[in-house]
């Protein structure tokens, strides 16, 4: 039974393994141009299981900034698993304990939570462990061959390739602030003080990743006093867990055009979906699936 | 060696974050404002780790422009994550192979 569950975590967590091996390679390309060996970056992504925070973190890295500002950055850009870790802790109630709490924690990212919180069986410990394993695998070994190709590719590849967690960054982001006004505005706020901090005299001077700190943090700032969330998305209904869950795991929510209705859907158990082939099911979860 | 600290302080900090709310603070977050502010901060990181840094990303303005636009257009037709980075990149790959041979020729 446990050894089942097990199993059904690793079958659905197939298709974020994928995703992560494709945009993992693309960290370990970009890491070893920075100068950090195939060891450290695969040491990286096995320790923290996390794109945007590493790819900050490789910068902070890169400048030898001071280490209060690697905590800084990866405070803010991965507040998000905060929110995540608090809703997935209040969806598994009391059947898991403390102590397997402090595994599952550590693979808590933007699809595994996703996957997770549109299960719709009870989540058991071998569940949750089965459904993290895949993950970790692919991203650091994606990261590994990613690093290790990066140190003999030709340069022209390797440059190509450093833009592929750019180009990750715009896919998630893109159809998300088409459908939401809001984060439109944080996107377009954030990227426009980046700019300043990028050209401006002063502020050209403020390392990377403060910078990314700064502007994150302001941009929200200002989106929150202009556009508070809560009664108009007016999703209490469908319940607690599942309102934060749209509201952080950003590839789930924006990742395809069925991506952010896909788990309400699968609540409902609408006849649509069984007019779905189980296969046609999972590209679209890879689709969401490669930033965790 | 430093980089073994660097690294160290990454990942003790990002295990934190997600395990001490998983574990020792459970409590929903009350605050509209706290909540709408945790709200907007991904798409802001996002956004401000992305542009205008990705133009500086390649050897050339040009060739990082290529590729931003081409991963804007996959992007805004919703393609996946996959496909967006890697016309991103494919395009990246063809701008720096043009930039290369065409100059002489202008």
């Amino acid at each position: 039974m446990k050894y089942k569950d097990y199993l059904t975590g690793m079958r659905l967590s197939l298709p974020v393994f994928i995703g992560y091996f494709a945009v993992s390679f693309g960290f370990g390309a970009l890491a070893v141009t920075k100068g950090v060996s195939v060891l450290q970056s695969t040491l990286i992504s096995l320790t923290n299981l996390t794109s945007a925070g590493q790819f900050a973190g490789l910068s902070v890295i890169a400048a030898a900034a001071p280490l209060l500002e690697m905590v800084l950055t990866q405070l803010v850009i991965n507040s998000r698993y905060a929110l995540m870790s608090l809703a997935l802790g209040q969806r598994m109630g009391d059947r898991i304990g403390l102590l397997p709490r402090f595994l599952i924690a550590f693979h808590n990212t933007d699809e595994i939570f996703a996957l997770a919180m549109k299960h719709d069986r009870p989540l058991t410990v071998p569940f949750m462990m089965g459904l993290g394993i895949l993950p970790m695998i692919g991203w650091t070994g994606g990261t590994l061959l990613g690093a290790a190709a990066g140190t003999f590719l030709p340069e022209i590849v390797r440059t190509s390739l450093s833009v592929a967690l750019y180009g990750m960054f715009i896919a998630i982001l893109v159809p998300q602030a088409k459908k939401s006004k809001p984060i439109l505005c944080s996107v377009l706020t954030a990227s426009a003080l980046a700019c300043a901090f990028r050209w401006l005299p002063g502020l050209r001077e403020v390392s990377e990743g403060m910078a990314i700190v700064i502007c994150a943090v302001a941009a929200s700032l200002l989106c929150a006093l202009l556009f508070p969330i809560g009664e108009e998305r007016g999703e209490d209904a469908s319940g607690e867990a599942g309102e934060e869950g749209q509201a952080v795991s950003l590839p789930d929510n924006g990742g395809t055009p069925g991506g952010g209705s896909e788990r309400r859907e699968n609540g409902r158990q609408t006849p649509d979906r069984e007019n779905v082939p189980a296969a046609a099911d999972r590209p679209s979860d890879r689709k969401g699936a490669a930033a965790p | 060696m430093k980089i073994y600290l660097y690294i160290l302080v990454m990942a003790v900090t990002t295990y934190l974050i997600r395990m001490l709310p998983l574990t020792v603070f459970r409590k929903k977050i009350k605050s509209r404002f706290l909540t709408s502010f945790l709200f907007y901060v991904p798409s802001a990181c996002l956004a401000a780790m992305t542009f205008p840094a990705i133009l500086g990303s390649t050897s050339s303005v040009i060739s990082a422009a290529a590729g931003l636009v081409t991963a804007l257009f996959f992007a805004f037709r919703e393609k996946s994550l996959v496909v967006v980075a890697a016309s991103g990149c494919a395009a990246v790959f063809a701008a720096e192979l043009l930039l290369r041979w065409l100059p002489p020729a202008l």
